[in-house]
């Protein structure tokens, strides 16, 4: 078994590893906007909890699920239906 | 293997193992195909077991800047399904796999001016320590303060090294559990008076950085944004935990 689910949060910033299987930009430092609630900020500030199964991506406003990540066989899936956009970080905003 | 951000997996092999405490463990790795970190970076560092069982778990580099090669330290949590290996049984010529560097947001450049709050407890201390070791070895100026909380004296990682002088480099030990003899304090949790220093209130605008189990760093977080720092200057890195 891997780490139950009730786990206390991590911060989006420790599913960079499993969100850059999927998208070629530095996804962590992406904005994302929140569906439910609105609120807009970096991907890294969210909520994240993570399990064998991947990472489920919560607002840090509402709670609502942003983004969940299952990693399979096949390829890493990506649900982004909580949020209502995600724009990819400007070169700008690249530390390195 | 992959068109995602991280490059994949990579094949690690462990050429150097160190006990810096009574629970942590320095490692280093040589990893083929990895590049160069930023300081605050982590690895995702994957083990398999005979039986193809995987765990996955995320670990900062202590040091940065050099390809090829991860300095990770990890603490041991009781009863945890792979710390324990790295810390107790993981030894040179053991093999494991690791992606990364990753992260973007928990980082500091060297070319920033500064000033930089850093607030470890416990383990956290491991990607502030990069940060330390790569504003010494840089040509920065830029002011450090790092506040480090501990349990006890015997669970400080590295304190000899991050307790050397540096000009605008202060470092402040918080001994939550047990004070070394002598410590003018008696143990206790880190407070505003730890973090309020001066050239590093709110009002200097000092970039934060905030890093250990996740109770620790909310109540860190809930303390410096009650001194008047902005939300979105005090990044944090929960490591999970209570
Ligand atoms: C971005 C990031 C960087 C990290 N960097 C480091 C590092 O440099 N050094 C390091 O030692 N660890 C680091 N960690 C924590 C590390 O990823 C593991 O969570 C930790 O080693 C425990 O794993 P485990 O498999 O031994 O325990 P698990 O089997 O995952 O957990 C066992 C029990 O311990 C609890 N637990 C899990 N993590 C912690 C924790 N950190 N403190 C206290 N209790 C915990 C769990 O709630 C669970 O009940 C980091 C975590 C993140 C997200
Ligand atoms: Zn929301």
């Amino acid at each position: 078994m891997d780490r139950p689910a009730h786990d206390a949060p991590l911060d989006g910033n420790a599913v960079a590893g499993l969100l850059g299987e999927a998208f070629a930009f530095e996804t962590t430092l992406a904005l994302v906007r929140c569906a439910t609630c609105g609120r807009t900020d970096v991907v890294a500030r969210a909520r994240a909890h993570v399990s064998a199964m991947g990472a489920i991506v919560r607002c840090d406003g509402c709670d609502a699920v942003l983004l969940v990540v299952v990693e399979r066989p096949d390829g890493t899936l990506v649900s982004t239906r909580g949020a209502a956009w995600l724009r990819a970080p400007r070169p700008a905003d690249r530390p390195y | 293997m992959t068109a995602g951000a991280t490059g994949g997996w990579h094949v690690a092999t462990v050429v150097g193992a160190r006990p810096l405490t009574r629970s942590a463990r320095e490692l280093t790795l040589s990893v083929p195909g990895l590049e160069a970190s930023s300081p605050g970076q982590h690895l995702d560092v994957r083990l398999t077991a005979p039986d193809g069982y995987q765990a996955t778990r995320a670990y900062s580099l202590a040091a940065t800047g050099q390809a090829e090669r991860a300095d990770l330290v990890v603490d041991r949590v009781p009863d945890g399904e792979v710390s324990p290996y790295l810390v107790d049984v993981a030894r040179p010529g053991d093999l494991m796999e690791v992606r990364g560097p990753l992260g973007g947001y928990f980082v500091w450049r060297p070319g920033d001016p500064g000033p930089v709050l850093l607030v470890a407890g416990g383990s956290g201390v491991v990607p502030l320590l990069a940060m330390l070791r790569a504003r010494r070895a840089s040509s920065s100026r830029a002011p450090f303060r790092l506040v480090c909380s501990v349990r006890g004296p015997a669970d400080a990682i590295g304190r000899e090294e991050i307790d050397e002088p540096t000009p605008g480099v202060e470092v402040h030990w918080v001994f939550s559990r047990e004070s070394p003899p002598g410590w003018p304090t008696r143990p206790r949790r880190v407070a505003d008076d730890d973090l309020a220093a001066p050239g590093f209130t709110a009002a200097d605008g000092p970039d934060v950085f905030v890093c250990g189990p996740t109770g620790f760093v909310e109540a860190a977080a809930a303390l410096l944004t009650g001194l008047g720092h902005a939300p979105d200057r005090v990044r944090t890195e929960r490591f999970g935990g209570a």
